[in-house]
């Protein structure tokens, strides 16, 4: 995690003038705004190839014939994916790695920011590469991508066996396993998904799919000793090492940890479950009924459900509080320890706790329109575009990065201000 | 003799009412429990609105694209579901046992017509068993008990008509009749003959999701 | 008919999926699965189903298979139930290995779980979903054809039905975007833009093999307008054959990658391509296994999509296509959807002359493509084709009266028509509505 204790927390607004940015480029992509507001990027064509603006200064001199992807680390460098000759790599801060691949994709920052992993493909067999250097093995194919936390590592579902397309048999004996920094376990299965890493990096749990009808988890290549109808990804415990996932069996899903039921009470869907920071609450999003959908902690689920769908399950930073986001109709709503705000929303993103956990902050859409809310209440302001909000450590300021009438504002007002 | 008719117009009557209406109540439950534990989702799109368009579409003669393309199918199946539930009720010397029984009585057929619809009835039963065995797709999926069906939902009609014209001496063809009909009564909730509860709600359920999910006619 | 029919078993032979599924299967094994199946993956419906069938064999006229085999009764729908269900639950799921072969090829190639059936029956029995319950079975032995069971296979690893890579689904939008750039220079594909109005979702045979597909979406969008993106991450292909290959978990698994990405991606709506099996597969098949009893983020079929657009005048036509057409209604987005009407207004405002077929709108014939038939691939396609000459004649009738394109907005039935088209001689050229669209618009000058 990157400290924002260093950013400038001084009440106020900075801005950048990005008016003229369309009239100097034959046009500007979608703009990204670093994580401390300070910078405003977009992607770029000018002169029939492509460049980075950033905060109006263009990030390299020898444009490239291909960027797109372009987003900010959390430690406020911008980076994209960048193709030129044919080669693709990563570019940050306008400086590219100097390998290339015949493809790259799916970068991944890790949450200091120091390290970037991508996916690679290079003469039809793919691996990952973290800061350029790519795994000393390579596989048929790829996916799920993991990132450790502090970055150092990157695990994905591989195929590491190749079948033609038709040999149902041979793959249906197991051709995917799970690589970790390009090394793969040795079982093969018939599939793996939704690679997750331990916090402490030492150990890698995967779904997997075990012939056609039976599924379990996966941890360090060892099998749960229970199998399923089906499974959804695991994650770890953040202390103690233990793997839990949702688990299917006779149509009902009920949460497992290490091959043992921990939630007794099925629910009719399971998934997205979250432990809080000490690893004393996990969460999970759930169906209790049939088209009715809410936020279970520790089994129990709210009693106020929506018909629609919810997202973005959210524990704050000391573990107490949950949100989430929920949507009934066309309309979204952010729900709050089973308290849904009065307002409702077009659009509403994740959920943003202050860091004592008494404010919720959330970026919404209003009217074809952008804006903050915090507990529940609007930020005064519309823009024509708002990115995600952020507290300050002390949890008495906001930072809201937003665009109107061709202006980026960087603005840091008082909590206060629109909490109260 | 006697003692077998009271036995039969009484106890074996009350018997097989009970068992057909007990029948369609626990087969209604039971659907709907098992609705409930294992597809609740059912319940989701179920409309009033929707499942109740599709029966009237279904209800009405020449209604729905199926029953126009077989004219004759049409109006033997319209007639017979029509005077197998009419002819019954309204007949003179039903409403007379009822009365007897219960002191109600009702508008009653005249006796004539309700012969003709008998004979017509049982004309239906004799079309759809000729149908059975000769047009092949009924044919192919068809089995004794689809004969037997017929025969058991034909039984009372005739049995009924033979009593009523007195072809046989003595009281035995009516307690024929009163039988077969109470064993009519008593297997429908059993048997396919159930279609008279079920059907309802299979259409209704497709008439939902047409309706409410599909946006297109299921007639 | 005879001969049809030694043709098709005799290809049938070569379905390696079927055949070494069959010879591993015991007679233990094949009575756990179907009592296990219909006792606990069964209820209310099924029920409802066995017992108020009264074997009355009206259902037999809606079914193409029955009607274009000579009314040979073992291909009604009741006549499927019969050779299939019936004896399983006689039996009490004691059948024999070449029984359970014969019920594969019914239920994976002489069904296209069209529904048609629906509309005849009179208590609205539903035969598709009795043939979905063989289906299950069939995939719980392993006895699911071969190209079927592949691409189900291709879905559970790619979460796409064509074992597109990672790298080759992003690299095939780029390329199109450099294509169309060519046409309309600053027009974009914007790939993974959070906050869009739409997400738009194509099937995997587009980039795989019909690119110039979403050429001609890209150029639409540019176009009208549209604030839209497309992932570039794995939740892309809206198609779902694990859906007809029996294999819910797998369907429900597609399902939520698809729906999860457009949220993450903030959309408010998914608009997806001309395809109306992946319309079912998000509408009302794989929402509602994982428990969204409506599509959580509203799905757009493009003929609703080319219906707003050309209503709200966002695109325009330059010129009216001018050979008279015949529409085709796809059974997923007509009898699954209702679409019939907004594809006779966006006919109407794109071509000149429209010739129908008869019967039309939700009572159409299905193309015999659906249902995940025409993915099982060669072995079956005499069979296809001889189960479907009520088609063809539809076609030539259409033809007769002057239609000289057919107008097919669904990828299954496009392919399957096309092979008709090809068989019977028809002589129809065979277009979606984007081609027709993308032909007749105004579009941004090149300067
Ligand atoms: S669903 Fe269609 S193909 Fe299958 S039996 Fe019914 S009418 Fe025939
Ligand atoms: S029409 Fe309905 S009741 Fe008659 S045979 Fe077909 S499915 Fe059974």
């Amino acid at each position: 995690m990157v400290s924002n204790q260093s950013w400038d927390w001084d009440i106020g607004h900075k801005e950048i003038d990005i008016s003229d940015w369309s009239q100097r480029f034959e046009w500007v992509e979608e703009l990204y705004a670093s994580p401390d507001g300070e910078s405003v990027a977009a992607i770029v064509h000018v002169d029939e190839a492509f460049n980075v603006c950033i905060n109006g200064t263009l990030w390299s001199e020898a444009p490239a014939d291909k960027i797109w992807h372009l987003r900010f680390t959390p430690d406020n460098r911008p980076y994209a994916l960048i193709s030129d000759g044919g080669q693709w790599t990563v570019a940050i801060s306008g400086e590219t790695w100097s390998e290339g691949y015949d493809y790259a994709w799916n970068p991944m920052a890790s949450a200091d920011g120091t390290h970037l992993a991508v996916a690679v493909q290079q003469a039809g067999r793919y691996a990952m590469a973290v800061d350029g250097k790519a795994w000393e093995s390579d596989f048929s194919d790829i996916g799920y991508f993991a990132l450790s936390p502090s970055g150092r590592s990157t695990a994905a579902a591989v195929q590491v066996r190749s079948v033609d397309s038709g040999q149902v048999h041979a793959f249906q004996e197991g051709t995917f396993s799970v690589a970790v920094d390009g090394k793969s376990w040795d079982p093969m299965f018939v599939n793996v998904w939704h690679v997750a890493f331990s916090p402490d990096e030492r150990h890698v749990a995967a779904e997997v799919r075990l012939n056609l009808y039976d599924y379990t988890i996966a941890v360090d290549g060892q099998l749960w000793p229970q199998v399923y109808s089906t499974v959804w990804a695991p994650c770890f415990h953040p202390t103690s090492g233990a793997v839990v996932a949702p688990v299917r069996n006779k149509g009902e899903w009920v949460m497992a940890q290490d091959g043992r039921t921990i939630w007794p009470q099925p629910f009719v869907q399971l998934w997205r479950q979250q432990f809080n920071a000490d690893g004393s609450r996990l969460a999970a999003i759930v169906a209790p009924k049939y088209g009715r959908w809410t936020v279970a902690v520790d089994g129990a689920p709210w009693p106020l459900t929506f018909g629609t769908m919810v997202t973005d399950l959210t524990f704050s930073p000391d573990g107490q509080r949950v949100a989430a986001l929920a949507k009934e109709g066309a309309k979204w709503h952010v729900v709050v320890d089973g308290r849904a705000w009065q307002h409702a929303f077009e659009m509403a993103w994740r959920p943003v706790f202050s860091p004592d956990g008494n404010a919720v902050a959330a970026k919404v859409e209003i009217d074809g329109r952008y804006t903050v809310a915090v507990n529940d209440r609007l930020w005064s302001t519309a823009c024509d575009m708002v990115w995600e909000p952020c507290f300050s450590s002390d949890d008495t300021r906001l930072l809201i990065r937003s665009l109107d009438k061709g202006i980026y504002r960087r603005s840091v007002i008082s909590v206060n201000k629109i909490a109260e | 003799m006697h003692a077998l008719y009271q036995f039969v117009a009484g106890p074996l009557a009350w018997a097989a009412f009970i068992v057909f209406l007990g029948g369609l109540l626990y087969r209604l439950i039971r659907l709907l429990i098992l609705v409930r534990n294992r597809e609740p989702f059912i319940s989701s799109y179920m409309s009033w609105r929707y499942g109740l368009r599709s029966i009237v579409h279904w209800l009405t003669p020449f209604g729905t694209v199926r029953w126009r393309t077989m004219p004759v199918l049409t109006v033997v199946t319209f007639v017979f579901h029509l005077f197998l539930l009419i002819t019954p009720i309204f007949l003179l010397s039903h409403i007379v046992l009822w009365d007897e029984a219960w002191g109600l009585t009702w508008w009653a057929l005249p006796d004539v017509l309700a012969d003709i619809m008998c004979a017509i009835v049982i004309a239906c039963c004799v079309f759809f068993a000729v149908r059975r065995s000769t047009q092949p797709e009924v044919r192919f999926v068809t089995d004794s008990s689809d004969y037997l069906i017929l025969l058991l939902t034909a039984a009372p009609f005739l049995t009924g008509f033979v009593a009523y014209h007195q072809w046989t001496e003595g009281a035995w063809m009516t307690i024929l009749h009163m039988f077969s009909g109470e064993l009519m009564l008593a297997l429908l909730p059993f048997t396919r003959l159930g279609h008279m509860l079920l059907g309802w709600l299979t259409r209704a359920y497709m008439g939902s999701e047409f309706g409410g999910v599909r946006h297109a006619r299921d007639w | 008919m005879a001969e049809t029919d030694k043709d098709s078993t005799k290809s049938e032979e070569l379905d390696e999926g079927i055949e070494v599924g069959v010879r591993r299967l015991t007679p233990e094994r094949i009575q756990t699965v179907i009592n296990s199946v219909l006792g606990a993956e069964t209820g209310a419906r099924f029920k409802a189903y066995i017992q108020t069938c009264i074997h009355c064999g009206l259902c037999s006229d809606a079914c193409h298979f029955y009607l274009s085999n000579d009314k040979d009764p073992r291909f009604s729908p009741v006549g499927k139930v019969k050779q299939t269900i019936w004896p399983m639950i006689q039996a009490k799921g004691r059948v024999d290995a070449a029984f359970i072969r014969r019920a594969a090829q019914i239920a994976h190639t002489e069904c296209n779980l069209c529904k048609r059936c629906v509309q005849y029956c009179p208590f609205g029995i539903d035969i598709a979903y009795m043939m979905s319950m063989v289906r299950r079975i069939i995939h719980k032995l392993g006895v699911t054809p071969l190209y079927l069971q592949d691409t189900a296979h291709s879905h559970a690893a790619t979460m796409n039905q064509m074992w597109v890579k990672g790298d080759e689904w992003i690299d095939t939008l780029q390329w199109q975007e450099d294509e169309a750039r060519e046409e309309i220079p600053e027009l974009r594909i914007p790939l993974e833009k959070e906050g869009a109005d739409i997400m738009y979702s194509v099937i995997a045979p587009e980039p795989k093999f019909q690119a110039q597909l979403i050429y001609q979406a890209a150029v639409i969008m540019h176009t009208a307008g549209v604030n839209w993106t497309m992932p570039a991450s794995m939740g892309w292909d809206n198609s779902d054959m694990a859906m007809f290959s029996g294999d819910n978990e797998i369907m429900g698994r597609v399902k939520r990658a698809h729906f999860e990405t457009a949220a993450r991606l903030k959309v408010k709506k998914i608009v997806m391509g001309e395809c109306g099996h992946a319309f079912r597969s998000v509408y009302d098949m794989g929402n509602r296994w994982l428990g969204w009893a409506m599509p959580p983020i509203p799905i757009v079929h493009a003929i609703e999509f080319y219906h707003d657009l050309l209503k709200s005048g966002r695109i325009r036509i330059a010129r009216k296509y001018d050979k008279p057409v015949t529409l085709h209604d796809p059974c997923n987005v007509v009898r699954g959807g209702g679409l019939h009407e907004m594809a006779r207004y966006v006919v109407s405002q794109i071509c000149e002359q429209l010739v129908e077929m008869h019967p039309n709108r939700e009572h159409n014939y299905c193309c015999a493509a659906g249902g995940g038939v025409i993915n099982c691939g060669p072995p079956y396609k005499n069979k296809r084709m001889a189960g479907n000459r009520v088609k063809a004649e539809q076609l030539f009738d259409a033809k007769s009266r002057g239609a000289e394109t057919l107008i097919a907005p669904c990828h299954n039935c496009h392919s399957g028509l096309h092979d008709i088209v090809h068989h019977y001689e028809i002589g129809l050229d065979i277009k979606f509505f984007g081609d027709i669209i993308y032909e007749c618009m105004e579009k941004p000058e090149n300067p």
